[in-house]
């Protein structure tokens, strides 16, 4: 489906949830627009929406009023929409253009009568200083200072008179240096510099809000300075309709006003818990093993470090980190104790849920181990599908979505509105090690929601194929990769999958899985031979990715089902334990197949195909097509 | 890709002006969208800047005065 299709479907999507009224799948859809394309257009889309869901869903109310300088009106959609994703549903009152001294010095302005929670107060330097602004060149130092002073003044009568008549949480942008200084690099050489008298201002301002409670400073020359300071503006736009921000930065003005206003709101996230392999480190410790993973100060391994960089920072806020991961728990245990580019250790996780499990269970057992709920956890997996099992089976968890490239794991965490904090106590700095000792104590009973709702959503499709000449690299690169899900673990070179292909009696077949986030490729391999009345089978794996979806099943059925074709009357299999593929234990026996015979450790599980039939899940779509010869 | 194109537009008049996507076409304009005063102009301009990482000047903005008229103009800016 092309993007601007699936963009249209979404709409159309929240469209009918919403006239149905069924609240969560409107809610889970707005989300997921907004996750797909957060930018004005959603946003006008979007805005409207949230007003017909207030009421049905809990969400925190917030009543905040802007007192500006310039046009912020394209602003107000992108912030109600980004707040929704928190679950904060925003009143808004906009001031007036440039009335913001009169609102907050009239005790009977609409600022007042609005009765406000926060206030943010956005004014630009042209406007309460114009000379250090526009005029600098012909100032005198004298003048310079008296500016200075005069704007830090304003500010501290500002406060007094609104702290006189309201209790809100009161956020004021600092200033932003101008692009070019009026002296060029004169400015740095000489004792009043232009940008200097700027960060005297903004020193100032900082000292204010440290000396009045609940007064905040908005770093934003800070935000122009992270998106670029040059393509931050539109002068054109700011002469011809007041708006000084170009098109692209409204977002990043609506987030920065969201890390105040969702702990504000109390919407935070008290707890981070963490996917392992591919998040933590980069590539599979069951599959790469100890020297195999990626994760140190090297490229690439240092994306990863710098995210465990970022969780150390969250920890030290007072937010506790946890762990949720698909993993044999020695193999994972190792490597967070011994691995020497670990920069967390153990005792920084308060809780661990290391197995096989969904994650939305393992987030249950963390909330009940940590008593912390549900809506306070934050999850932070690589993969979109285990995204996607907790935002359907425990929606209340705020999943973070982490962008392809990991080098930009560790932004999208600090980039979260839910870590923020705008005070700090000191049992903040001590919470990771309290629960660390904590952790033994508790253990928390499993929770179970519907996984047929979750596969339905899914849209899973199994894809089956006779080996072709082009995928026989894959599938001999799958036999001597695949540690996990593996039966047998036999391991084959292109060169041997080629021979047995061209063998009579031998079946070679791939299954690529494709699911509503994408293609994951050929991530499942089935080897068999038919022997008489039996149809053996030699391989049978499946990559970790799609370990957990029940496509194995889908594989499995069309064996079975082919196999009966040719006239065979058994199915039949080995199953080689080894030190890793614990995953696949169950298999045979959960498909239905009876233990035979037991060689050591080895088990021979036979299903007779004359008198049972293994199904294909109905929530799987299966697709047989013909590879052809080599 | 002008197809392609003129369906992002039509979205982006159907988002900003709360219209049905059916009802947008190639000459909807703000003669014939109720909804389609001043302040949503200006939403309209940035959603479609935003979107295809451009910046008009203010007589183009004065210029986008339809579905036809904006779908051409960004397809000469492209």
């Amino acid at each position: 489906m092309k993007p601007e299709e699936k963009s249209a479907e979404l709409r159309q999507e929240i469209n009918r949830a919403i006239s149905e009224q069924t609240i969560e799948v409107a809610s889970a859809r707005i989300d997921e627009l907004w996750r797909r394309e957060p930018g004005p257009s959603s946003a006008a889309f979007i805005a409207p929406h949230i007003e017909r869901l207030r009421g049905q869903l809990n969400l925190a109310r917030l009543r905040m009023a802007v007192l500006r300088s310039y046009t912020v009106e394209p602003v107000i959609p992108l912030l109600r929409a980004a707040a929704f994703g928190f679950r904060v549903d925003l009143e808004v009152h906009v001031g007036d253009y440039n009335a913001y001294m009169q609102e907050i010095l009239d005790v009977n302005s609409p600022l007042y009568r609005f009765e406000p929670d926060v206030v943010i107060v956005a004014v630009r330097l042209a406007d309460v200083a114009p000379e250090l602004w526009q005029e600098y060149a012909v100032l005198e130092p004298a003048a310079v200072q008296d500016a200075v002073e005069r704007v830090s003044r304003t500010l501290e009568q500002m406060v007094a008179s609104f702290r006189q008549r309201s209790r809100a949480a009161l956020i004021v942008h600092n200033m932003e240096q101008p692009v070019h200084a009026a002296l060029g690099v004169l400015d740095s050489q000489v004792e009043a510099s232009q940008l200097e008298s700027v960060q005297s201002i903004n020193r100032e301002f900082r000292r204010i809000a440290r000396q009045n409670r609940g007064v905040y400073i908005l770093n934003y020359d800070n935000l122009v300075a992270r998106h670029g300071r040059v393509l931050w503006q539109d002068d054109r736009k700011f002469f011809a309709v007041g708006l000084p921000i170009a098109a692209h930065g409204l977002i990043h003005v609506a987030n920065e006003w969201l890390r105040f206003l969702v702990p504000l709101s109390g919407r935070v996230a008290k707890a981070l818990v963490v996917d392992l392999d591919n998040t933590l480190w980069g590539g599979v410790i069951g599959e790469d093993g100890m020297t195999g993973i990626k994760l140190g100060v090297e490229y690439p391994g240092a994306a990863y470090q710098a995210l465990q960089r970022a969780m150390l920072d969250l920890s030290r806020r007072g937010i506790l980190l946890a762990i949720c991961s698909k993993n044999n728990p020695q193999e994972a245990m190792e490597a967070l104790q011994k691995h020497q580019g670990m920069l967390l250790k153990p005792a920084d996780f308060a809780a661990m849920r290391i197995n096989w499990h969904e994650k939305s269970q393992g987030l249950r057992e963390i909330s009940a181990e940590l008593n912390i709920g549900l809506d306070s956890l934050a999850f932070l997996d690589d993969d979109p599908f285990e995204r996607e099992q907790v935002r359907t089976g425990a929606p209340d968890v705020l999943v973070i979505d982490l962008p392809e490239d990991p080098m930009r794991y560790a932004s999208a965490v600090r980039d979260c509105p839910a870590f923020e904090r705008l005070t700090l106590s000191v049992e903040d700095r001590a919470r990771r090690s309290m629960y660390a000792k904590e952790r033994e104590r508790t253990r928390a009973e499993e929770a179970f929601r519907s996984k047929g709702e979750f596969f339905r959503y899914l849209r899973q499709e199994a894809e089956i194929q006779s080996a072709t000449p082009a995928s026989i690299a894959r599938i001999a690169q799958l036999t001597q990769k695949t540690n996990q899900f593996n039966v047998t673990t036999r391991r084959y070179s292109e060169q041997q999958v080629a021979e047995i292909v061209a063998n009579t009696g031998w079946q070679v077949l791939s299954m690529r899985v494709k699911d509503r986030f994408g293609d994951h490729g050929i991530v499942g391999v089935a080897i068999t031979r038919d022997d008489e009345e039996v149809c053996e089978i030699d391989t049978f794996l499946l990559s970790c990715r799609v370990i957990g979806r029940a496509v194995e099943t889908a594989l499995l059925s069309h064996i079975a089902q082919e196999a009966a074709a040719r006239g065979r009357k058994r199915l039949a299999g080995w199953f080689v334990p080894t030190k890793m593929n614990a995953p696949a234990a169950q298999f045979y026996a959960q498909s239905g197949f009876e233990c035979q015979t037991k060689d050591g450790e080895c088990q021979r599980w036979i299903f007779d195909l004359e008198i049972g039939q293994i199904r294909c899940p109905d929530w799987i779509r299966l697709n047989v097509s013909e590879g052809g010869g080599i | 890709m002008t197809e392609a194109l003129s369906q992002q537009v039509r979205q982006i008049v159907s988002d900003v002006f709360g219209v049905p996507m059916d009802h947008v076409r190639e000459d909807s304009s703000p003669e014939t969208v109720e909804t389609w005063d001043s302040m949503r102009h200006l939403n309209l301009v940035l959603a479609v800047e935003e979107k295809f990482n451009l910046q008009f000047t203010p007589e183009e903005m004065e210029q986008m005065r339809s579905v036809g008229q904006i779908v051409e103009l960004v397809h000469t800016r492209m």
